[in-house]
């Protein structure tokens, strides 16, 4: 709806008509040959099937009986689906003989508080850090960046003796805290970049409309952050849920704390030689991020933004 | 409802950078003033300041008898129109409208009579569940207008509102706005860079400029659209205010065997001896170099004017003529130094000029009839209306009166 009416945007137009409906818009210039845009999707396929290859092979691996998974490869199974014999006891073992519901449980206890209290945080930090004015304002900011290029290994063993004079070791509380230290830095950056770029008069306007910074925050940018706070969300979650190190160190191998990724770990130490069990422990483990990443990632299409500046 | 008042208002940011200096305006309860002027004159400046965004370094003011320097923006009873609208992009209209109410915890059908009163005078009813990505310029800029009527406020500060939609929804908006104005009464303060949008609106319209030298103010004139156009302070004010804008050429006002004449360009034009007793320091400059001003209108071709006598024709030769069908634009060249002042030359960069585009001769532009409008190339005899000249010091470029 602007006033300037170019004589370059008809034409655009009209290329965006000539794509079918739904389609995403595509940068290619006019004349790319046919051969080298099959040329990037074979490479595009390729890639997609050397990544999935392995997954494919653990779950059907996951449903086949030891000792079919000892005798032969599991795309045998997929070249004789009818001949094999398929079975749920892999899952069945793993979930209540290894105690990998437990440690599913706890995996779950560990990584929500670990992925919310970060990201709340952040965003309020983020916040102040891009619309509040306040004395050293640019140094903290400078600060958490700078915390970006420290690696966390570096701060185990001192944090680790800081938990174990407070009692922190071993204790739910005690990896939330470790987890929401060691994310806060990207979180901050992150969203700082986000709500930092959103339009000042959205601000500006929201103030002579009597909002506090407060207001603004709640009302404003939490809800046209979503994208941002979703990203960030999958992020968090999928690192904490995936992690070993910070779990093994802060929480240990006791049934009654430990993580699924420990306890995967365990099964791998104990019993090696179980093939069978691995795979399906090891699918378990996959599931949350899986459903995680699938019900989330809408947030990272959609452009919540538009309509809100002119057309 | 209240007055707007500016006194000795003054700017300077962090850095040292000076916006505004020594600007006092007097906004009187229910009137609608607009501020205009180039790009970089401090218009934006002011209007943020009264609505607290930006903040007062020198000067005091007001709204009401209440001095509002120290307040922040949600307690000064004002609303903002933003030139990009500012909607609130996850809220329905509705919401948009109803979002500074609620933060004023109003009552809930209160807030309800409100919107859906706006909603009816702007004529978005329809679009009241719709989200602002759903919606066309014009209805964007129709709630962000509502958003500003709901409120009740003191006053409304409009920042450049119309300048995203396109020429003919600009114009019925501006009359839109304008009868709305009227009808609410309540106190205005309107920003744009266009003139015309600036005379149509205004119940009085202020010309600001940039600062270009030490303890000058950005204000230049502040007057009804009426009085501006015809007595412009400076080159600048009558180089700024009208469309096409004033011609100027170089000249000199002498006397001639018992007769006043003005000479520029060649031409030597008799003037009425009325016309200059109403400025007397004229008789200060009589001989001397002074820029003559003459409005486009104060031209017409000399069939349409029988009973004018011969001193008060010239004969041009145009080189562009504009039919408009109500009127034609003759365009022709004058034998004389353009004039190039400092006033003149920031007008001309804001249009996007520069001195070397103008070469050597002085380029004027006739309003005239359209049925006798002449044929490009073909010598015409023109008729100037000499009461309706301006003059102006060629040094400091302000008008002699």
């Amino acid at each position: 709806m602007t006033a300037e009416v170019g004589s370059r945007e008809p034409k655009a137009r009209r290329r965006d008509d000539l794509l079918p409906r739904g389609s995403v818009a595509r940068l290619d210039p006019v004349g790319t040959s046919f051969w080298s845009r099959a040329l990037v999707r074979a490479a595009v396929v390729v890639i997609a099937v050397m990544w999935s290859l392995p997954t494919a092979g653990l779950l059907i691996s996951s449903f086949r009986s030891a000792n079919d998974i000892n005798s032969t490869g599991w795309w045998t199974a997929l070249l004789h689906p009818f001949e094999t014999t398929w079975t749920l006891a892999n899952y069945e073992q793993v979930l209540t003989a290894s105690g990998m519901f437990d440690a599913f449980v706890n995996s779950l206890i560990v990584t929500v508080p670990a992925t919310v209290i970060p990201i709340t945080l952040a965003a309020f930090a983020a916040y102040a850090f891009a619309w509040m004015q306040f004395p050293g304002r640019s140094f903290l900011f400078a600060v958490v960046v700078a915390l970006l290029i420290v690696p966390l290994q570096m701060t185990l063993v001192p944090l680790l003796q800081v938990y174990n004079r407070t009692g922190l070791t071993g204790t739910f509380l005690g990896i939330w805290l470790a987890h929401t230290g060691f994310g806060l830095p990207l979180a901050v950056y992150i969203l700082y970049n986000y709500i930092s770029q959103l339009p000042r008069d959205l601000f500006e306007s929201a103030f002579i409309d009597g909002a506090s910074h407060f207001t603004a925050f709640t009302r404003l940018v939490l809800p046209l952050s979503m994208p941002a706070l979703a990203a960030f969300a999958i992020f968090q979650f999928l690192w904490v849920w995936n992690d070993l190190l910070v779990a093994l160190v802060f929480l240990g191998t006791d049934s009654a704390v430990a993580t699924l990724t420990a306890r995967l770990n365990e099964l791998v130490g104990s019993r090696g030689q179980d093939w069978h069990l691995l795979t399906a422990g090891a699918f378990v483990t996959m599931v949350v991020p899986v459903v995680v990443f699938l019900s989330l990632q809408r947030f990272f299409v959609r452009g919540l933004l538009a309509g809100s500046m002119k057309g | 409802m209240a007055s707007i008042t500016f006194e000795n208002v003054g700017k300077v940011y962090p850095g040292g950078t000076r916006a505004i200096y020594d600007v006092s305006i007097h906004v009187e309860d229910g009137e609608f003033v607009v501020l205009v002027g180039p790009s970089g004159c401090g218009k934006s400046t002011l209007l943020r300041m009264v609505a607290g965004l930006e903040e007062v370094t020198e000067g005091k003011l007001y709204i009401g008898d209440r001095v509002v320097n120290d307040v922040p923006p949600k307690d000064r009873d004002i609303a903002m129109v933003f030139q990009n609208y500012a909607l609130y992009p996850h809220m329905t209209v509705y919401e948009n409208m109803a979002f500074g109410l609620r933060l004023r915890k109003m009552p809930d059908d209160e807030i309800d009579r409100r919107v859906q009163e706006a909603a009816r005078i702007l004529e978005i009813h329809e679009y009241l569940d719709r989200r602002p990505k759903a919606l066309s310029g014009g209805q964007r800029q129709r709630v962000a207008m509502g958003r500003a009527i709901v409120r009740e406020p003191a006053a409304f500060l409009m920042d450049e509102p119309l300048s995203n939609l396109d020429a003919k929804l600009r114009v019925q908006m501006r009359s839109e706005i304008g009868l709305l104005q009227e009808r609410l009464g309540t106190t205005t303060l309107y920003v744009t860079h266009d003139q015309t949008e600036a005379m149509t609106m205004g119940d009085r319209v202020a010309v600001l400029r940039k600062i270009s030298h030490e303890g000058e103010s950005n204000l230049q004139q502040i007057d009804t659209p009426r009085n501006l156009y015809d007595n412009p302070d400076n080159l600048f004010v009558a180089g700024f205010i009208g469309s096409p804008s004033m011609n100027f050429v170089y000249g000199t006002i002498q006397e001639e065997n018992g007769k006043l004449g003005v000479k520029f360009a060649g031409h030597t034009l008799s003037v009425d001896r009325e016309a200059i007793a109403k400025r007397p320091s004229l008789s200060n400059y009589a001989g001397k170099e002074i820029v003559i001003g003459v409005r486009p209108e104060a031209f017409e071709i000399a069939q349409a004017v029988p009973n004018a006598t011969d001193d008060q024709k010239m004969t041009v030769k145009p080189q562009l003529v504009e039919q408009l069908g109500s009127e034609a634009y003759v365009h022709f060249e004058m034998d004389s130094p353009p004039v190039i002042t400092p006033d003149i030359q920031e007008l001309l960069e804001d249009q996007g000029a520069d001195e070397e585009t103008l070469g050597s001769v002085t380029k004027f532009t006739a309003r005239v009839n359209p049925d006798l409008a002449p044929e490009t190339g073909q010598e015409t005899v023109l008729v100037v209306d000499t009461s309706k000249l301006h003059y102006f010091d060629k040094d400091t470029g302000t008008a002699i009166r």
